[in-house]
């Protein structure tokens, strides 16, 4: 005797945690069954293999029914089709918007295009990640940012509105955007000691420091491009290098604010060019923030030229905070130099990402 | 021209898109009443238009603003070709047309479409201004309140309980018209959805008036049912029970109960009188009444059951004299009314004297084309001649009314069983008659037999049994006679003196039947049915015995016919009712003594069941007090038999085996294995599993035994089709397979919703149809409510004293004065019932201990709780009552922002009659709607799961949102009357048809209660208390 038809439908609607979670990896009715078998359910409820069949099967209905309504969020609070207490739709939202970092991290900087999409497979296979789970998480990266891709004013604020996600997940998804907008560079072999919170870190910081709304929250550009403006004022700053005098006067008030270790027998060793070349180094890095194809080498940059010097000679990341500290307040004192501000900016933004990436 | 409608259409949001090049619709609305449309402006280019239309307004008759609904269409503009229609909204005005109940109609409501389902929702504003005087209605019947309720609703009081009402109306089935060779399925279906809700409307007023006539101003009970009869048409039926209702306002006055209680306990022991008769009615034979007219309209009627013999009719006049007197004013009262029916299941307390047993009968019908729709006179006579049956049938048992009474139908191509059932019962005449609600309670008082047992004391002849029985004295009262078993339709009465907890059982049986045409079926049917209904009874019975139960309510039998087969499913909860005698056990006796092995089998067996009784004895906290033999038959005094009732209770569940062993010698039910099917019988019978720890089911509204519910509830409803595969069926594989099918469901609920443990499954409902040859479709409709366990220990260890509790905060409510009778925590004091009661009672009232001492009833003491709240000393009185006016106030305030937000709000839905936890303010109307579902992309939706799934959640949100749109935060009594699935694969098609009822209301938790002002002592600490207030 077989079923042909098994349904059942609570007035609230039932949401089995586990099943979801089965559900969200992507798992087949057949598969989530065979695990939640493995899991003893069988031996805790006593009850047969042909009810758990049931019972999963009435959850991944209900589930792809609810999907329709998690690719907008806020419908699933409208809707009237199916009863869910807050705290569960919340639950729901966030387990179908929570994502692995490893694959986040395989993705960042990519262009999320249907090229993309196609090269899961091999992500899947690297990341250990189910091929359909991935597929998900793409299509929810991909939502995302389409979704706030023209909208103005904070992206991670955005997010959390659109999508109604918890404070910390929106400000990831907006990290993820953000790469994605800039199309960083992120899987360069000298890049990989980098994790996904590393550059969502970053991502932060530069949308915190840089970004139009960071300065005029009205601002007409979207947070997640850097603003045109700012870019190109960051050449200015290249007078920092380019003019001999006020790199001299920059070293010599960097070095000589009292800083024991930077002017030790370290310093300026293995940096070659000591502090003129870790300067230069940095104050390119914003120079060549204009050109896109150059936007897209700043992470590959900022470890060649700052992070492995640094590391090779054997600077404690409260070395490198130091410098930092004492690098960016430097130009207050050169005479001449109109760009305190701007100068200011970028190197927060600069010196809370080498801090982050710092590290083996 | 005596009502004004008014619609306004606000907004839309959540639209399909219509027009794929924008990805955008140009939504326009149409709004239809009777023959008037009116429509809105275009709004072009919105997934969310707002309309914000003017008011639309129809003038037009009351008896119109009854029968129609209101139609709103969505449509989308399409300046070239014809415009598509979007879906629809059928709104149903009755609510608005009684004072009491909503005032306006407000909400998002979803819409409808019957081929894709729920398409975004549309935001409407509903009013009805009436112009005349409600008395003045002639044609129409406005201002009638109907309640799919079974019981008096919780803030009404009944003044007068008029009797039976039922109604039929006839019409051609539109999927059976000409026309629908030309015209979609879609549109088809549409005019059905029309047709139905047009016919439901029309069927109200008509009972409306009937009630009018009768004087009531409202319908308890109201169940109303569709038949498809196919080719021969549509027939809407219902049957309700007129009443006139009081509104318990909040300074009502108290009931005029409380006169002279002295007098009442002088003339108190005139109510026992002697020489009642008992007649053990379960093991009847099956009697078929002959003399069926093979003609045209092919009839044959099965009475079965609990039906004891003829000519057993006036059994009263043997009785003594107050008996003789009560019989006779019931009689009056009763026999003016053509049916002494009553379609209510929980009656106020005092209104049910004795339950005779079940009645029932069935008809088989041959179906042909209903020639003037106007004129339904087969269908009436029809139900007629069943209703005949059953009257004659309660008569014989004694009784002058049926309580429990339902109706149903199975049709299979152009066969139809009829089937009605019902309890036959002796009932209290003051309720029945007008204006003599004064006194009532005194009357009640007066010739209430002990409370717990009253109802179980046979009302039939003692002299005139057909048949031999085990008959006792009332183990309770041990004044009357009691039959052994007492099987009924109705719910356990609250004053119901229970051992231990009730559950679900359940008869299950399928009989092949050869394919015939017409008469020959019919023919083959009705030889057949009398089996089953013998086969159904002993299997509930077996089944009673090896729970160690003795009674069963809330029984409803389902006999279903399909092409080549009828199923019968009954269900049913047992319960172990103090009164009543302990029930024998089980004993097996084979034909052939001398084979040895065999007798090893037996023996084998007979040690299985032994073990399964005592089990479930243990499982279902079955200690019924233990009463030596001398005492059994003759009345001893109450004192004493309530002491000892509590020493055996405190005994050692070592002592309970041995008492089980005992009752395989003492009166067992003996099963005799004559052949290999009697075997397969015997083995079917010790397949069912209980339920898993942490669960109780039952189908009744409450689960004896439980009494300490928590406000979490969970309503479903679940499905299976399933195939019987077997290629050369028996009966015996049928059985089997329908017995799995229908076990795996239960445990199968058990398992989706053991979160909630511990919980019990309530009012499950179990309803079989068989779509097609070798297909069979359950359809289960239960809530899950969970309850307190460290209260339930406590609840557990005497449940003699909890029901008796129950009982009396019953009677407060009736009273109207909230008494602590229970309040006091002390109370679980292992004291006998009544003192124990009282203890607490008199700590409360101050009671002089004088007076306390010559209290040694539960009657009595009501009586002096009376007469103390005259003389004034109680200052509690109507706390209670005066809270639910500012609740409710209260909870609009809430409410009417939570409408205009974009949250949903939360609507409860409950097949019971109340909401744990909870009180009910407000009713708002009733809940009846009718919805059709096809598709033809039937794999694509998710096949025939998905399909259905989808449909029954499109049900919920179409049910919450209307009850949302009166004002309302849940439905209670809900029902699923009707699921019909037809399927198509082949084709990639599916149909489906719903048809769904209950009532909308306003509740209040009692915890948000408390925070009023003035919180009423009883209502906010006592657990017992709140039991006796939903159960009412």
């Amino acid at each position: 005797m077989s079923s042909d038809l098994d349904v059942f439908v609570g007035n609230t609607t039932l949401i089995d945690e586990e099943v979801y979670r089965l559900w969200l990896d992507g798992h087949s009715v057949a598969e989530a069954v065979a695990r939640r078998l493995r899991g003893g359910v069988l031996e805790r409820e006593g009850t047969s293999v042909a009810v758990l069949q049931s019972d999963t099967r009435d959850h991944y209905r209900t589930f792809q029914m609810l999907e329709r309504l998690l690719h907008a969020p806020p419908r699933l609070l409208q809707q009237l089709l199916f009863q869910i207490p807050p705290e569960r739709q919340a639950l729901l939202v966030q387990r179908y918007y929570a994502f692995d970092e490893a694959l986040a991290r395989e993705l960042l900087g990519k262009k999320l295009s249907k090229g993309t999409k196609k090269e899961l497979d091999e992500v899947s296979a690297r990341t250990g990640v189910g091929i359909r789970s991935c597929r998900r998480q793409f299509d929810n990266f991909k939502r995302v940012f389409k979704a706030v891709e023209e909208l103005r004013g904070p992206l991670a604020e955005n997010i959390q509105q659109l999508f109604l996600l918890p404070p910390a997940l929106a400000r990831d998804y907006a990290a993820i955007v953000f790469f994605a907008n800039s199309r960083f560079e992120t899987g360069k072999r000298r890049l990989q000691f980098l994790s996904f919170g590393d550059f969502a870190a970053c991502a932060q910081s530069m949308m915190a420091h840089w970004s139009q709304g960071a300065l005029a929250p009205e601002a007409a550009e979207p947070d997640g491009d850097l603003p045109k403006s700012f870019l190109q004022d960051l050449k200015e700053l290249k007078v920092l290098v380019s003019d001999k005098d006020l790199l001299d006067q920059h070293k010599r008030d960097t070095s000589g604010m009292g800083v024991p270790v930077l002017g030790g027998p370290g310093f300026g060793g293995s940096l070659g060019g000591g502090v003129p070349a870790l300067s230069r180094a940095l104050v390119n890095v914003g120079g060549k923030l204009t050109h896109a194809r150059d936007v897209r080498d700043f992470f590959v940059d900022l470890v060649e030229k700052v992070i492995e010097p640094c590391r090779s000679d054997k600077w404690s990341p409260g070395d490198l905070r130091l410098f930092l500290t004492h690098y960016t307040a430097a130009p207050r004192n050169l005479p001449g130099f109109r760009h305190q501000a701007l100068w200011e900016r970028y190197m927060a933004a600069i010196s809370a990402c080498l801090l982050r990436m710092y590290h083996d | 021209m005596p009502g004004k409608l008014k619609v306004k259409i606000v907004a839309g949001r959540h639209l399909p898109v219509m027009d794929r090049a924008s990805d955008l619709t140009d939504a326009f609305v149409e709004v239809k009443f009777g023959n008037t449309t009116f429509k809105t402006d275009v709004y072009p280019k919105s997934l969310n238009p707002q309309w914000n239309s003017e008011w639309f307004k129809f003038e037009v008759d009351d008896e119109e603003l009854q029968d129609e609904p209101l139609q709103i269409t969505v449509l989308d503009h399409d300046t070239y070709s014809a415009n598509d229609a979007i879906g629809k909204v059928y709104i149903d005005i009755d609510p608005l047309l009684y004072s009491e109940a909503a005032t306006v109609i407000s909400g998002w409501f979803p819409i409808y479409d019957t081929i894709h389902g729920i398409r975004g929702e549309i935001n409407v504003v509903v009013k009805v201004d009436l112009f005349n005087d409600l008395n003045r209605f002639r044609q129409s019947s406005c201002g009638v309140k109907f309640f799919c309720t079974t019981s008096i609703p919780k803030c009404y009081r009944a003044v007068v309980i008029h009797g039976f009402v039922e109604e039929l109306v006839v019409n051609e089935d539109p999927e059976y018209q000409w026309i629908d060779r030309i015209r979609t399925p879609r549109a088809s279906n549409e005019a059905r959805q029309r047709l139905i809700s047009l016919m439901s409307g029309e069927l109200q007023r008509k009972i409306g008036l009937k009630v009018l006539e009768m004087r009531g101003n409202a319908v308890v009970g109201y169940l109303q049912c569709f038949d498809l009869e196919g080719e021969s048409g549509l027939v809407v039926r219902a049957i309700g029970t007129a009443c006139t209702l009081d509104k318990l306002s909040n300074t009502s006055a108290f009931l005029p109960a409380c006169n002279s209680p002295s007098k009442e306990m002088k003339e108190s022991p005139l109510v026992h009188a002697p020489s009642h008769g008992c007649r053990s009615t379960h093991n009847s034979p099956i009697h078929t009444a002959t003399g069926s007219r093979l003609t045209q309209n092919f009839s044959v009627s099965v009475p079965t059951l609990i039906y004891t013999g003829m000519g057993s009719g006036s059994a009263g006049k043997e009785g003594g004299p107050f008996k003789t007197l009560l019989r006779q004013q019931t009689q009056s009262a009763l026999e003016q009314r053509e049916f002494p029916f009553f379609t209510l299941t929980t009656f106020p307390p005092g209104f049910l004297l004795h339950v005779g047993g079940v009645v029932s009968a069935r008809s088989v019908k041959l179906l042909d084309r209903i020639h003037n729709p106007d004129e339904p006179e087969t269908r009436d006579a029809w139900w007629a001649e069943i209703r005949q049956e059953i009257k004659s049938h309660a008569k014989a048992l004694g009784c002058h009314a049926v309580v429990g009474y339902s109706e149903s139908t199975s049709i299979c191509e152009e066969v139809c069983i009829l089937s009605a059932s019902g309890t036959a019962a002796v009932l209290n005449p003051r309720f029945l008659q007008d204006g003599t609600m004064e006194g009532c309670l005194e009357q009640r008082i007066e010739e209430a037999s002990p409370p717990g047992c009253g109802f179980c004391h046979i009302p039939y002849d003692e002299l005139n049994m057909p048949f031999p029985a085990h008959l006792t004295y009332c183990y309770n009262c041990r004044k009357q006679k009691v039959p052994d078993v007492l099987f009924t339709t109705i719910d356990l009465p609250v004053e119901a003196i229970v051992v231990g907890k009730g559950c679900l059982i359940q008869a299950r049986l399928c009989r092949l039947k050869k394919k015939a045409q017409a008469e020959a079926n019919a023919t083959s049917i009705s030889n057949l049915l009398p089996f089953m209904e013998y086969e159904v009874h002993t299997q509930l019975m077996n089944k009673l015995k090896l729970r160690g139960m003795n009674a069963l309510f809330g029984l409803r039998i389902q006999i279903t016919v399909g092409e080549n087969m009828l199923m019968g499913l009954a269900s049913a909860t047992g319960v172990y009712l103090a009164a009543l005698p302990t029930p024998g056990g089980i004993q097996i006796a084979g034909k052939t003594p001398n084979d040895g092995t065999y007798e090893q089998h037996i023996s084998h067996m007979q040690k299985k069941i032994n073990d399964t009784i005592a089990k479930n004895k243990e499982l279902y906290e079955i200690n019924p007090p233990e009463l030596p033999e001398e005492i059994i038959g003759s009345p001893i005094p109450e004192p004493r038999q309530r002491s000892r009732l509590l020493r055996s209770q405190s005994e050692s569940s070592d002592e309970v085996t041995e008492l089980d062993l005992s009752h395989g010698k003492k009166d067992a039910f003996v099963l005799e294995i004559d052949d290999t099917d009697a075997m397969e019988d015997v083995h079917s019978l010790l397949t069912d599993v209980p339920p898993p720890s942490g669960f109780y089911s039952c189908n009744t509204e409450i689960m004896p035994g439980i009494n300490n519910w928590t406000p979490e509830i969970q309503m479903f409803t679940a499905v299976r089709v399933s195939r019987l595969s077997n290629i050369n069926p028996t009966n015996q594989t049928l059985n089997k397979n329908f017995n799995d099918l229908c076990e795996n469901l239960l445990k199968s609920l058990y398992f989706k919703l053991r979160s909630m443990v511990p919980c019990c499954l309530c009012h499950v409902n179990f309803t079989v149809a068989l779509p097609e040859d070798e297909l069979v479709q359950i359809a289960v409709t239960a809530v899950a409510i969970t309850y307190d366990k460290n209260q339930a220990l406590q609840a557990n260890k005497a449940p003699t004293e909890k029901s008796q509790q129950r009982a009396s905060t019953d009677n407060e409510e009736q009273l109207q004065f909230p008494l602590e009778l229970s309040s006091d925590p002390l109370s679980s004091q292992p004291f006998s019932p009544a003192k124990e009661a009282l203890e607490g009672a008199s700590s409360h009232t101050g009671i002089p201990a004088a007076q306390r001492d010559r209290c040694n009833s539960w009657i009595e003491l009501i009586k002096l709780k009376a007469q103390t709240i005259r003389r004034g000393s109680i200052k509690t009185t109507t706390s209670l009552e005066k809270a639910s006016p500012l609740a409710e106030g209260y909870l609009r305030h809430r409410s009417v922002p939570s409408g205009t937000n974009s949250t949903v709000s939360v609507v409860k839905m409950t097949p019971l009659s109340f909401l744990p936890g909870a009180k009910i303010t407000k009713y708002l109307g009733i809940i009846n709607m009718f919805f059709i579902r096809e598709t033809t992309s039937l794999r694509e939706e998710g096949g025939v799961s998905g399909f259905l799934h989808a449909f029954i959640a499109e049900v919920f949100a179409m049910v919450r949102a209307h009850v949302a749109a009166l004002g309302g935060n849940a439905v209670v009594s809900y029902i699923m009357k009707q699921c019909v699935f037809m399927e198509n694969p082949n084709k990639n098609q599916a149909q489906c048809l719903i048809n769904v009822s209950g009532d909308a209301v306003i509740f209040v938790r009692e915890s948000e209660l408390e925070v009023l002002p003035a919180p009423p002592p009883a209502a906010a600490a006592q657990p017992a208390g709140s039991a006796g207030d939903v159960t009412t």
